[in-house]
């Protein structure tokens, strides 16, 4: 009846997972009281949860994504204190069963849920902004998007509780990650949480590609669109190329460990090794999917802050493209140890040298920008700063791995593990930091506070330098990853300093909640009024802020880059003209992402605990309920303009 | 801008590009197509592992062995022929022509279920043979790649019997007709795949 469910799912005899996992409950039954007590609920469902409105959806993705930063830096804090502990003959305090599902649900997690989510957030909040247009392309699909991923979410959270997670890496390989070697339920957790979540990514990606293509305001061509949007478009380009791939490879593993098939088992002729390269064939486009809008973000965020158009707009936009293009041509560099030989290890080596040079093209376009420029140090600044000198690094310790020989010494060593941190780190986070200071005042119409923005991101540049220049040393010595302790003694003081740089860490993600209360209390002193707080150059600043539901209430006609910087040169007031329509027509909230978000849920954990009369109810659930949005007439709403807007402000 | 509306022929000045959003249908189908496209791209990833795994037959039947030629060819025929039929109801919607409509969307539903049927007892037979997906991972890339487009090929047939009912009961408005629109470009891109399918793995059988 309940498959393979039972009591002894649940891990009473393990006192860290149980704590943790009371922790969850508790703060989640807290919220629940408090939404109950404040008598928020019909708030939360019609104008949040049903809501499809980009920047709503746009603003649920970032909060989704800080919240699993949280759960991803426990994982991390907890791995630094276990080797910080685990020298010599100790064994520190984890097991290594118990070390193996940290580390692998520290990447899942911060990759996919977290650099992803908040990714994904930005772009749906800014890029129909930018555009200068009312929505996305399909926006309940959007809403179903957003839904798939916190679905995702929750079925890797459940594995906390009810189960174990995988103890096989992030990229869960085979033949490990096989029936034979791994029999419980943790790689099921995350192969489907991550199926269900990549369909809502695969989604967001064909919304925000077909938004960008086909719908941008009057006047604006391809090479008038903001710096963002062409990341944006190369991000979404990527994840609609890259992510049926993941989609397919996982499906392919899961069959083996559902049905008895034999793509990667070391039996009856199946070849682990095609799982590697398939994984990668869309792991690597995936780092640029994660790296180009934070690209995006610093070019805006360095012309804002200089008071310049961008320089080399045009090489920017090449370089993008270059990107794009080139990041599916250096998937093997992730396991040249395969033995392809030295013709192919040799290709590949190269290729991944020359994606380097696009990479570099925007660097000095970014210092060419700031050159000359009356750069005002707010604290989007001191990210951008923090980044060129960090990413820089970090890709030259890249371009270091991409020499083969180097790579046979180096492949796994820790020294891998600080220069990935260190371009995703230095540059994804960098970025979502950048882009969520730089965007919330457009979001919620008040700033972030400075002062603790500006500690913020001295607690993470620190903190990532203490906590991985150690790690490339100890990588040198011959430290490899994923290890749960090691017998060399004095590698113990340079895992002490790693600590000290994540308990550093820790201080800028407990900085950003007080950042966060501490500007919400005093939000009146802070507020903007003009909706242009920065002195910006693109569309997004010609509204107020927060905007209202349809953004702009005529599309603005464009006729150059940075078209916001222009109207105000010109000392026009906006650079929308003519009367304001009398109503204006928006998309109709809709419950059905959150309704086929419970229904895969529902449909996951049976299928992960082989509850098959449920797996059955699931599907019928979500089939139902497409069936039901089918026969949905109107899809529209009209709102008079002028009249009091069911808008919610903090 | 102007006050008055633009004329066309003002319109036609403007390059493509710079002309504003898009109409709701342009944008749908725009949609579809690259859904379509990250779809085949699941495709090309089972070709990829097809054209790895097919040798390995781990000591059991090869493709040679299991296909039924003929028996493919006029699958593959009847796929065909349902593309045709498909293409003429697309043209009695282009003409609001109702009978029409489900006429040649029930020929469509009756050649695409013949396919599915012909699959499914192709599939029937060699599990009953010792050749099913667990013998070899020749047989698991084979019954994952045929599977997974015979799969597209019945979700397609419902959503085929969804249309007759969207159409019989809110009729030809717009949105009805962009799902026809985007029904038929889902069909023919399943034709596509199946050309590929035929190719490589039932003639390319050795």
């Amino acid at each position: 009846m309940l498959g393979k469910l039972s009591w002894a799912a649940i891990p009473f005899d393990q006192p860290i997972p149980m704590i943790a996992s009371l922790m969850v409950m508790l703060t989640i039954s807290a919220v629940l009281v408090l939404v109950t007590w404040k008598g928020w609920w019909h708030y939360l469902w019609s104008e949040w949860i049903t809501s499809v409105d980009h920047k709503r959806i746009g603003v649920m993705y970032v909060l989704l994504a800080l919240v699993m930063l949280v759960r991803g830096f426990i994982d991390a804090i907890m791995m630094r204190s276990q080797l910080a502990l685990a020298a010599g003959g100790a064994q520190g305090y984890l097991p290594p069963e118990h070390y193996n599902q940290i580390f692998s649900a520290h990447g899942t997690i911060m990759i996919f849920f977290v650099a992803m989510t908040f990714m994904v957030g930005l772009m749906n909040f800014v890029v129909p902004l930018q555009l200068g247009i009312r929505d996305v392309a399909f926006p309940v699909l959007n809403s179903v998007s957003f839904w798939l991923t916190a679905a995702g979410v929750l079925l890797v959270n459940m594995s906390l509780v009810i189960g174990e997670f995988a103890r096989t890496g992030w990229l869960v390989y085979p033949p490990l990650s096989e029936l034979a070697y791994s029999p419980g339920v943790g790689v099921d957790y995350y192969l489907w949480a991550l199926q269900i979540s990549g369909v809502g990514t695969l989604l967001s990606g064909i919304n925000l590609t077909t938004t960008i293509l086909k719908l941008r305001a009057p006047g604006m061509g391809y090479m008038k669109m903001p710096i963002f949007c062409w990341t944006a478009l190369a991000s979404n380009l990527l994840i609609v190329a890259a992510f049926p791939i993941l989609t397919a490879t996982f499906a392919m593993l899961l069959l083996d460990r559902y049905l008895g098939f034999h793509f990667f088992t070391n039996e009856a002729g199946g070849n682990a090794m095609m799982y590697i390269n398939l994984i990668w064939a869309w792991g690597h486009p995936e780092v640029y999917i994660l790296i180009l809008p934070a690209f995006g973000v610093f070019s805006e965020v360095i012309a804002t802050f200089s008071g310049k158009p961008l320089f080399g707009y045009r090489s920017m936009v090449i370089a993008t493209m270059a990107i794009c293009v080139l990041s599916f041509m250096v998937w093997l560099h992730h396991f040249f140890t395969m033995g392809a030989g030295a013709d192919i290890n040799g290709f590949f080596g190269i290729m991944t040298m020359i994606i380097a040079v696009p990479t570099g093209v925007k660097v000095f376009n970014w210092l060419f920008t700031l050159y000359g420029g009356r750069l005002r140090f707010d604290a989007p600044v001191y990210w951008a700063l923090g980044f060129m000198v960090t990413f820089v690094v970090g890709g030259m310790t890249g371009v270091l791995l991409a020499i083969p020989p180097a790579d046979f010494v180096l492949h796994n060593s820790l020294f891998l593990v600080a220069h990935f941190h260190n371009v995703i780190i230095g540059g994804v986070l960098f970025g979502a930091f950048a882009g969520y200071t730089f965007w919330f005042p457009k979001a919620f119409g008040f700033k972030l506070d400075e002062r603790i923005g500006k500690a913020i991101f001295w607690c993470w540049f620190i903190g990532f330098y203490l906590a991985f220049m150690p790690l490339y040393m100890l990588g040198l010595m011959g430290a490899t990853r994923r290890m749960q302790h090691y017998d060399v003694a004095g590698w113990q003081p340079l895992m002490l300093v790693a600590l000290l740089g994540a308990i550093i860490i820790l201080a800028g993600i407990v900085l950003t909640g007080v950042q966060l209360v501490v500007s919400i209390r005093t939000r009146e002193q802070r507020r903007d009024l003009t909706g242009d707080p920065w002195d910006g150059r693109t569309l997004e600043w010609s509204t107020s802020s927060p905007p209202p539901a349809w953004n702009f209430a005529i599309l603005p006609s464009v006729s150059g880059i940075d078209a916001h910087w222009e109207a105000k040169a010109n000392h026009k007031s906006s650079v929308q003209d003519g009367p304001d329509p009398k109503s204006i027509a928006v998309p109709r909230n809709s419950p059905i992402g959150f309704v086929l978000a419970f229904f895969a849920v529902i449909t996951g954990f049976a299928l992960i605990w082989h509850i098959w009369w449920m797996a059955i109810a699931g599907l019928m659930g979500v089939l139902m309920t497409v069936l039901a949005h089918a026969w949905r007439v109107e899809d529209e709403v009209e709102y008079p303009v002028g009249g009091e807007m069911p808008r919610a402000v903090i | 801008m102007s006050a008055s509306a633009p004329t066309l022929a003002e319109i036609r000045e403007i390059p493509l590009s710079e002309r504003g959003p898009a109409p709701r249908n342009v944008v749908v189908s725009f949609g579809f197509w690259l859904f379509l496209l990250s779809d085949i791209v699941i495709f090309a990833a089972m070709f990829a592992a097809f054209a790895v795994l097919s040798h390995e037959t781990a000591g059991g039947p090869s493709g040679d062995d299991l296909f039924d030629r003929n028996r493919v060819l006029l699958e593959t025929a009847i796929l065909l022929a349902s593309s045709f039929t498909c293409g003429l109801m697309s043209l009695a919607v282009e003409q609001r022509r109702l009978s029409l409509v489900i006429v040649w969307g029930l020929v469509t539903f009756l050649l695409g279920a013949t396919f599915v049927g012909m699959e499914l007892s192709e599939f029937h037979g060699m599990i009953m043979n010792g050749a099913g997906p667990d013998r070899s991972a020749f047989l698991s890339a084979f019954f994952t790649l045929v599977g997974t487009h015979g799969l597209h090929v019945t979700a397609g047939l419902f959503w085929l019997l969804v249309m007759f009912a969207q159409v019989l009961t809110l009729g030809f408005r717009p949105m009805v007709l962009r799902r026809l629109r985007c029904f038929s470009l889902f069909w023919h891109a399943l034709d596509i795949v199946w050309i590929g399918v035929f190719t490589i793995v039932y003639l390319g059988a050795h």
